[in-house]
């Protein structure tokens, strides 16, 4: 099928690199359970097992806030670099 | 499960004030339920008379109410019952991987969802199931999904149904000899669900699960800070939780749990968290909530901020351990022990009434919300995927409404009659099952965002595959104490022997089989079926046009003899 007409101009690969890295951080690091399988040290009596993983919420609601801003700013300029008026019509993805 | 059989059931006493609070709160949240049919409703007629409406809200839920929604759906009430439970009885492995599961899972939901959100805005998809089928041309493939996903959904129905059962016991309704009686306060509740559903569809869950979680936050957030120190502090309680869980089993003589997971099982708790953060937004209600959204971004708007639920989580895991130091006993009404029962017991004994009646509520209320958003996914799915594209094609969208609000209520009665029929055990069973299965889907749906590069067929063959080895692996699983089958979702892979999560070694298989089929294919020429897509469609935000409009324009646009040769 063809793919006009487009819905954005084509992408930067810069800010999607950088944002594919945090999400694999975001998804990797929490699962490597030899770092954290252990019970030293304790915060208010917690093992650092439990608020280790607890803290990883914190991290990846952070990790996705950055992810969150650099999609948005790549993609609000992608479609104002089709939508502007006198913008290249023949811009194919 | 444990289940030391006592010599006589303790007869439970009501407590007054804390049903009166429950039944307070159900009323005032049915009430919300029915009027939120006449809510945000906009243009669109009295009736909710499409699916667009009645199943999803209407297309345009904002950030609040789908964070709302989200957590309400995602976190439901068995799982506020079940990962204490699972804390309480046998420790971190399988409890607290919770935790990096609703971690996980939303660097892949910012990931997925927004492409799957604009491809299906562009063409009007209401299920996954839609969306495969449109995708890969492929009715048969989109058949697979759509019954993978009623057959997941329904025993995970039946499990919010024990939700409410756990705090009805602990109420001290539900004993007694009548069998009608005992269950007769889980029929009115459920049939009070499904009369709301019916008349509002999507939105009277979207509306109670505001209510449903500003009451679990508080109830969470007042016990996590009370309890610790009334029972002497969190040293003190890992103290109690350790010296319990290395008790050993006197049918095993093994240790019944870990406070920290050993070397053993650390494969198993990765990929327990992995498969089901992979697993969950594969489920329908996961998707019917995503699509409800009124703009791309919505949903990653919201995985920046959903976390805060899984914090939550997070605490309610721990009062498992505040419960073996506080010593609740969790005794159901047959005098067996129950772990279900143990968070519901630890707020009733160590609250004033009133309050534990509010804690109580908001689980019984947590047990609606994603009941009613199940429903109506499951009931989306059969209407789109089974009635329209094999039965019924020329279907319009009022009366495909109409069939799904029917469908619902079927599903709802059939889970009620599970849970009051059968022994809960095989809900439980069933929905590990579930877990397994709809993680087959996964391969069909999320390659289907970012490639054609699969085959149709190859991906049908390597879901049967995977449904089939996943089954018989949780069949075979035995649990050492009882011997029953369906012990738990934790078996050796195969060639590495290491013990990891089932569905995650089946979703291996399924891949390796459909890549393999896919080349195999190929090199036949056996032909792709037609893609109704675009790539332009994945990136497509709300200002976009829908295909449909862009293509009645291109009708009138185009003058007819200079029709280029297609």
């Amino acid at each position: 099928m063809s793919d006009e007409p487009p819905t954005r101009a084509p992408g930067r690969p810069g800010p999607y690199i950088v944002v594919g890295v945090l999400l694999a951080i975001g998804i990797a690091v929490p699962l490597i359970v030899p770092v954290y399988a252990h019970a030293e040290p304790t915060l208010i009596g917690l093992p650092f097992f439990y608020w280790y993983q607890m803290l990883w919420v914190f991290l990846d609601a952070g990790l996705l806030w950055i992810c969150y801003g650099i999609v948005r700013r790549e993609d609000r300029r992608r479609r104002d670099a089709l939508r502007a008026p006198g913008a290249a019509r023949g811009d194919r993805r | 499960m444990t289940a030391n059989l006592l010599a006589a059931p303790p007869a439970r006493d009501v407590d007054g004030v804390a049903l009166a609070v429950v039944i307070v709160i159900f009323v005032a949240v049915a009430v919300l339920g029915f009027l939120a049919a006449r809510w945000r409703r906009g243009s669109a007629p009295a009736g909710l008379k499409s699916l667009d409406e009645w199943g999803l809200g209407g297309r345009g839920f904002g950030g609040w109410v789908t964070w709302f929604l989200l957590g309400g759906d995602l976190y439901t009430a068995y799982t506020f019952i079940a990962v204490p439970a699972a804390m309480w009885s046998t420790g971190a492995v399988s409890g607290f991987f919770a935790v990096p599961y609703t971690v996980v899972l939303y660097p892949i939901v910012f990931l997925l969802m927004a492409r799957l959100w604009s491809v299906s805005h562009r063409h009007g998809f209401v299920t996954p199931a839609d969306f495969v089928g449109g995708r890969y041309g492929s009715r048969a493939l989109s058949l697979v999904v759509a019954v993978t996903g009623i057959v997941a959904t329904m025993p995970y129905i039946a499990l919010q149904l024990v939700g409410i059962k756990a705090v009805l016991t602990v109420l001290g309704i539900g004993g007694g000899g009548n069998a009608f009686l005992q269950d007769l306060p889980l029929i009115i509740a459920f049939v009070v669900l499904a009369a709301y559903t019916y008349t509002a569809g999507l939105r009277a869950p979207a509306l109670i699960a505001v209510v449903k979680d500003l009451l679990i936050y508080l109830a969470v957030v007042v016990a996590i800070i009370y309890l610790p120190s009334h029972f002497g502090g969190f040293g003190a309680i890992f103290g109690a939780a350790q010296a319990k869980l290395a008790t050993p089993n006197p049918v095993t003589g093994l240790p019944t749990g870990s406070v920290i997971p050993g070397a053993q099982s650390f494969n198993a708790y990765w990929t327990l968290a992995l498969g089901s953060a992979m697993a969950l937004f594969m489920y329908p209600h996961s998707i019917t909530g995503v699509l409800a959204t009124k703009s791309r971004n919505t949903i990653r708007r919201n995985a920046v901020v959903l976390p805060l639920y899984s914090l939550m989580l997070g605490f309610l895991a721990l009062l498992g351990y505040v419960a073996i130091k506080a010593g609740t006993k969790p005794i159901d009404v047959n005098g067996a022990v129950n772990p279900q029962l143990v968070v519901p017991q630890l707020f009733l004994d160590n609250f004033p009434s009133w309050f534990a009646g509010v804690a109580l509520a908001a689980i019984a209320v947590g047990a609606l919300v994603p009941a009613a958003i199940m429903s109506i996914a499951a009931s989306n799915l059969f209407t789109r995927n089974i009635y329209r594209d094999f039965l019924k094609p020329d279907a319009d969208p009022a009366s495909q409404a109409r069939v799904s609000k029917l469908v619902s209520l079927l599903v709802k009665f059939g889970a009620l009659i599970f849970v009051i029929g059968m022994d809960q055990s095989s809900a439980i069973n069933l929905q590990l099952l579930g877990g397994i299965w709809i993680l087959q889907t996964f391969p069909a749906i999320v390659a289907g965002l970012y490639t054609r590069w699969f085959h149709r067929w190859a991906l049908v063959a390597g879901w049967a595959v995977g449904i089939v080895v996943g089954t018989v692996a949780a069949y075979s699983v035995v649990n050492p104490a009882t011997h029953a089958h369906f012990g738990g979702s934790i078996a050796p892979a195969p060639l590495l022997g290491t013990p990891v999560y089932i569905g995650v070694t089946a979703f291996v298989l399924n891949l390796l089989v459909s890549a393999v089929l896919t080349l195999v294919l190929r090199a036949l020429h056996v032909p792709d079926g037609r893609d109704l897509t675009r790539a332009s469609d994945y990136g497509a935000d709300e200002h976009d046009p829908k295909v449909e409009a862009l293509e009645a324009r291109a009708d009138e646009d185009r003058p007819p003899v200079t029709l280029p040769p297609a």
